[in-house]
Formats: structure tokens, sequence, C-alpha cells
């Protein structure tokens, strides 16, 4: 098979079950293009994600169209938003149209409860496992615990902050402590 | 023209939302409201329907109202309008990545927000978790519940992977883990 038409098809597959918004989707691409199929490596998987969430947009569709121009180039681009936005617009369609009933289904309402929690389980299980991956710097045990921690407080205390910032705070922390590395390193060449 | 105008709205959804989905809700809301496509309590409602259906928020966003306002074409360009900024950005940034991360200050500030990323992933599960176990959405949530067929559903989900990975030395399937978890959910909280 085509490697253009295996892409199209996995990402149709992961459009289909991508229950949870972004970082659900995240997870399973993650599943799908390094741990199954090795396309891309996982630090270059982590420096997409973390593009995409300073780039705006939907996160996942940011990552989609550059796993896909990474494997075929604009036309890997193209096929792989493409293939990600299809189910779900198809679904949303039906769904609209049939909007006021949907919900009633006692059977759906059932599924997707039993769903969330598989969302969740996905969700911490691609947080674990960056966490694993992550160089066990101090600097990057306090980046990653900081952000997790004042998080988790922002949605308790419904205080609004957007994720944005703290990603940005901690790329900003990493510039600074390269360069006052640097800095010393001339120093003690001198 | 409504075409026009749902398309211009959704690409400017698509071009300044930063940090994904519910960062976009509350942009979309905004338009939303002040076109009067939806009433505040319809966008509520929405939201909550929204979550059970797979993809992107922004697009099921987007085809809901696209739909709602204009029919297939509504849904068709609106939808369009919110891909369309982040894929021309990401073409962009994808183009020039290789030769940006030569420069060690970019790559270490790359570098940086990767700790605080799995961080913000992790936070997004635990307040999820808290949800769904717990029924606590704020810390002024009175009413805290545990639920024990959520914690049924959550043993599976951690044992059915790990066996299989023992077993076969392989990953066990995510959507494979959704479609069973969806069949849990019916036998256990629908019969």
């Amino acid at each position: 098979m085509s490697i253009i038409l295996q892409l199209f098809i996995s990402m149709l597959k992961i459009g289909c079950f991508a229950f949870g918004g972004g970082y659900a989707i995240i997870a399973l691409l993650e599943n799908e293009f390094i741990t199954k199929r090795k396309w891309i490596e996982h630090d270059e998987f982590m420096d997409v994600v973390a593009i995409a969430e300073s780039t705006p947009g939907p996160i996942a569709i940011n990552v989609a169209t550059y796993i896909g121009y990474k494997l075929k180039g604009f036309l890997g681009a193209v096929i792989a938003t493409v293939g990600i936005c299809i189910p779900s617009f198809v679904i949303m369609y039906f769904v609209s149209v049939f909007y006021e009933r949907f919900m009633d289904i006692a059977i759906v309402a059932a599924a997707f409860n039993g769903i969330q929690i598989c969302v969740v389980y996905l969700i911490a299980s691609a947080g674990f496992k960056m966490l694993k991956k992550m160089k066990k710097t101090p600097l990057n045990i306090a980046a990653f615990s900081v952000t997790c921690i004042a998080m988790i407080l922002c949605i308790l205390l419904e205080i609004h902050v957007s994720s944005v910032l703290f990603i940005f705070a901690a790329g900003v922390i990493g510039l600074l402590a390269f360069i006052v590395k640097t800095r010393k390193a001339k120093g003690e060449k001198k | 023209m409504i075409y026009l105008q749902l398309f211009l709205t959704f690409l400017k959804v698509g071009a300044f939302a930063f940090g994904g989905g519910y960062a976009m809700l509350s942009l979309i809301g905004e338009s939303v409201l002040s076109y009067g496509w939806m009433n505040e309590e319809e966008l509520l409602n929405f939201v909550g329907v929204e979550t059970v259906i797979p993809g992107p928020i922004a697009v099921n966003m987007a085809t809901y109202i696209g739909y709602e306002q204009a029919g297939f074409l509504g849904a068709l360009l609106a939808t369009i309008g919110v891909v369309l900024p982040s894929f021309i950005i990401i073409l962009l940034v994808a183009a020039i990545i290789k030769n940006l991360l030569k420069y060690p200050a970019i790559k270490t500030f790359i570098a940086g927000m990767r700790p605080a990323l799995g961080g913000l992933i992790l936070s997004v599960a635990v307040t999820m978790a808290l949800t769904v176990f717990f029924g606590i959405d704020t810390i002024k949530t009175t009413a805290i519940s545990f639920d024990w067929r959520s914690l049924v559903i959550l043993t599976v989900m951690f044992a059915v992977p790990m066996i299989w990975n023992k077993i076969k030395k392989k990953e066990f399937s995510s959507i494979l883990l959704v479609i069973i978890s969806g069949i849990l959910g019916i036998v256990l909280y629908g019969i």
C-alpha cells in the first residue's frame, strides 16, 4: 500500500475515534505514528506538539498537517488534514440534522459514559509517557510540575489563564538558562 | 452574505485561537453570540454534546454552526475556514523548521517548552479525572460522589493494554480501547 493511502486511512481512523478534544487526539496520533508505524521520532513529535500548541488553530490538526508534510510534502499535508477532518465533519453533519433526538438515546449516553473514562486514561498515559522520556534535569522537572499543578489549580479555582502562557514561559526560561550557561562557559575560557 | 460571513468568522477563529480546542471555544462563543447564531444556553448545551462527538472541537463547532445557519455549504465553508489558517501556518513552520533548529537559541527554546507541555497534558487528565470519577468541576463543588462503575472501566483500561503488551509484545491499539470503553459503558450504565 502506498504511504499516501496509508497516511489517509490512518488519519481517517483517528478522526473517527478522537473523542475528548485535542490532547486525546494527540495521544492517538502518538500511538499510531510513533509507537506503531515508527514514522516519526518521539522527540520530533514532541517538538511538533510544542509548536502546534504555540501556533493558532486546533492542535490536533496542526500536528496532523505536520506529520503529513514530513512524510510526503505538500500532498501529504493536504491528505492528512483532510483525512482527520472528514470523520468529524460527516458525523457532526448528521448529528446536526438529528441533534435534538441524538442525545435522548439512552444507549448513546451510556456508551459515552464509558468513553469518557477511556479519554482520561489516554490523556494521562500520554502525559506520563512524556514524563518518562523527559531528561530529568532540575529545570525540566520544575517546568513539568509547576505547569501541571498551576493548570490544575487554575481550572479548579476557575481562573482563566491560557496554557500557551506556561508553554511560552517554559521556552523563555529554557533559553535564558542556555544563555547563562554559554556565558559562564565563555567566562571560564577567558 | 451569510456564506462569506461564516467563512470569515471561522477564518478569524482559526487564525487567532491559540492553545487548542478549549481556548477556541471562548473565541467562537464571542462571535456566535454577537451574530445571534446561538444564545448562551444553546451554546452551553452544544458544548456538552460536543464532548461526545469525535474530532477536533473547532471542526465540530464550525460544522454545526455552519449547518444551522446555511445548510451543507455553510457547514463546509465554516469548516474550511477554521482549518485553513493552521494548515498554512504549519506548512510554513514545517518547511523552515529544519533550518530553524540549527540555531541553538531556537532549539533550547523549543526544548524548554517540552516539559511544560507534558505537565499541561497531565493536568488536563487530572482535572478530567476529578470530574469523571468524583463529579468535581471546581473548588465550589459540594456534591462529591464516587462512581464504582467508572473504577471498573478504568481498571480494564489499565489491564487490557498491559496484558496485551506482555503476551504479544506489541502496543495495544488506542482506538480499540475507545471501542471497548464504549461497550463497557453500555453494559454498566445502559442496562
